[in-house]
């Protein structure tokens, strides 16, 4: 067992998802939040009654974060023991 | 007294007893009781897994002041409050199954158990453990006056007896559950938030006259209300921007968020727990403050933001159904209050006594211990609230920010960076306290520097201190596998 033990290449792996899923979260919250929250009042548009730059950076922009959680933890995250017996068995 | 509202407040109370004195009696026949009692046997499954970190995280400022604040804000609040739906994946996702493998491997129990395997130092252990008991002793010690100011507003009674009411019930199934005692009720207690905030999200739009309706009173009120930049246009983006570190990512470095990391029993749970985790922040976040905004045209004119909640509930909601509901914020408080206490204690008894004042201690003297000890610091903490000193306001001002800027580094480049050694662990440290105390002050008194949250600098800094001491005493690659 080296340094190369095939479980952390995932684990890395994973890590660095969720790193990217951070950024993409920020740049759409702040995208939208900011790029349509700073005209002023009067040219708001509305969604369901809400300010829209408000509905597309937090209510959308959850709902897209939740499914892409959802997306990489069923097709790109694998599953792999943790215990160092169970890995010997391999 | 209010009885219609207090009915279902204790029947929600008696229940969680009721958890608690059944995981007891599993704790009795448990073969090894400190990674039992601290740990829960690391076989949380995901639905729990989530629910106990979104509980621990989700505090009184979560459902009293953030909705508070919001509505005095506005929009711009709920924006700035939706930061933490990041919480709801990072945590898991950057820690993850590396932290879970080497926690096994090292047998950590605890997050300083981790860092003393990885760093082998005792001046980090010793360093961490202080840094945990002050610190997360006085944020433990807030929670508790703010449980009961809830207690006190909801019952009438007198702020002591809240108190002590408050205390009795969460010291008794800390001390005889343990880890898996809190963290089974915090999965109660996270459902009850859920569901509680959904209800009341609903009265509320229906009293308004729905949403379009309320957010016409806003703007007729104060345009501002329904911008980004709050109600008096005094929330720039760079302020709102850098709540991303204090309540978003920087939350990686709370010990008693990560040590949560190292509990569950495998990747299944972990997975289930990062879907089941990010919804449920996102869903309570959105709600709560939205909630907080929509109060305002219905209930204008409450000065003190913590209150904005249970009057909210009391005038749209029918009383028993009020009394549910605002078992949510009681559960937060609760659920909080009893995972610092159990990481106080464990620090404690765990990083400082069986490490360094009597490491062949019994299974006997343990667990005696244990109890002990837990049972202390819940005493200890009610008598310091009973009238809270200056000092434990001051430190609590800092406690998760201080944290955080603490602990993020040593912990996360400690997993994935191999050069990192215990200089650049214990230099990290101190100039995350050290600058974190510092720039306070100094925000205090020339408003912040450069307009960002204080947390952001500190935590940049102790990145640099990190790579810096690393890289230039001793500088020698981990090896992981050993």
């Amino acid at each position: 067992m080296n340094e190369t033990d095939w479980r952390f290449k995932i684990a890395h792996r994973e890590a660095l998802i969720g790193v990217g899923l951070a950024l993409f979260n920020f740049v759409w919250w702040f995208g939208f939040a900011y790029g349509m929250g700073s005209a002023p009042v009067e040219e708001y548009t509305y969604v369901f009654g809400l300010p829209a730059w408000f509905f597309y950076s937090c209510v959308v922009g959850f709902l897209v974060i939740a499914v892409l959680v959802m997306v990489i933890v069923k097709f790109f995250f694998v599953g792999v023991p943790f215990e160092e017996e169970e890995e010997e068995k391999r | 007294m209010n009885y219609a509202v207090l009915i279902p407040m204790i029947i929600f109370l008696i229940l969680i007893f009721f958890i608690g004195y059944w995981s007891s009696r599993k704790l009795a026949s448990s073969s090894n009781f400190i990674s039992d009692y601290f740990l829960g046997g690391r076989e949380l499954g995901g639905f729990v897994l989530a629910m106990t970190m979104v509980a621990t995280y989700g505090s009184a400022s979560s459902f009293l002041g953030g909705p508070g604040t919001a509505y005095t804000m506005g929009f711009g609040w709920v924006l700035l409050a939706m930061t933490q739906v990041v919480t709801g994946y990072f945590v898991l996702m950057i820690l993850g199954k590396k932290f879970a493998i080497m926690a096994r491997r090292y047998k950590a129990v605890t997050m300083i158990d981790f860092l003393k395997a990885r760093y082998d130092s005792k001046a980090v252990v010793l360093l961490s453990a202080l840094s945990i008991i002050i610190f997360l002793f006085s944020a433990m010690a807030a929670q508790w006056i703010g449980g009961a100011r809830l207690i006190e507003s909801l019952t009438g009674l007198s702020y002591n007896s809240a108190l002590f009411l408050f205390a009795v019930s969460v010291l008794v199934y800390v001390t005889i559950g343990g880890f898996r005692a809190v963290a089974l009720t915090d999965a109660v207690q996270g459902a009850v938030m859920l569901v509680g905030t959904l209800i009341l999200l609903i009265a509320v739009i229906f009293a308004g006259g729905g949403i379009p309706n309320i957010v016409q009173d806003l703007i007729n009120e104060n345009p501002n209300l329904v911008t980004p930049y709050g109600a008096e246009g005094n929330l720039s983006a760079a302020y709102v921007s850098s709540f991303w570190i204090l309540v978003g990512v920087g939350v990686v470095g709370l010990p008693q968020i990560a040590v949560r990391a190292m509990s569950y029993k495998n990747s299944r749970s972990m997975h289930r727990a990062l879907i089941i985790g990010t919804l449920v922040t996102g869903i309570i976040m959105l709600n709560m403050h939205l909630i907080g905004v929509f109060a305002r045209p219905i209930l204008p004119g409450i000065d003190v933001g913590d209150k904005v909640i249970p009057l909210i509930a009391l005038e749209t909601l029918p009383a028993w159904l009020a009394g549910i509901v605002l078992a949510a914020p009681m559960a937060a408080i609760m659920s909080t209050v009893d995972s610092l206490l159990l990481i106080v204690s464990s620090s404690i008894v765990r990083d400082v006594y069986l490490n360094y004042i009597k490491p062949e201690a019994e299974l006997k003297t343990i667990k005696r211990i244990s109890f002990g000890v837990t049972a202390m610091l819940g005493i200890g903490v009610f008598l310091l609230a009973l009238d809270p000193p200056d000092l434990l306001i001051f430190l609590n001002l800092f406690a998760f920010g201080g944290l955080e800027a603490a602990f993020i580094w040593p912990v996360v480049l400690g997993l994935y960076w191999k050069w990192g050694n215990k200089y650049g662990a214990i230099a990290s440290m101190i100039t995350g306290i050290g600058t974190y105390i510092a720039l306070h002050f100094y925000n205090q008194e020339y408003g912040n520097l450069l307009g960002v949250h204080t947390v952001t600098f500190p935590v940049m800094l102790s990145l640099v201190a990190f790579i810096a001491f690393s890289l230039l005493i001793r500088r020698k690659a981990y090896d992981y596998a050993a």
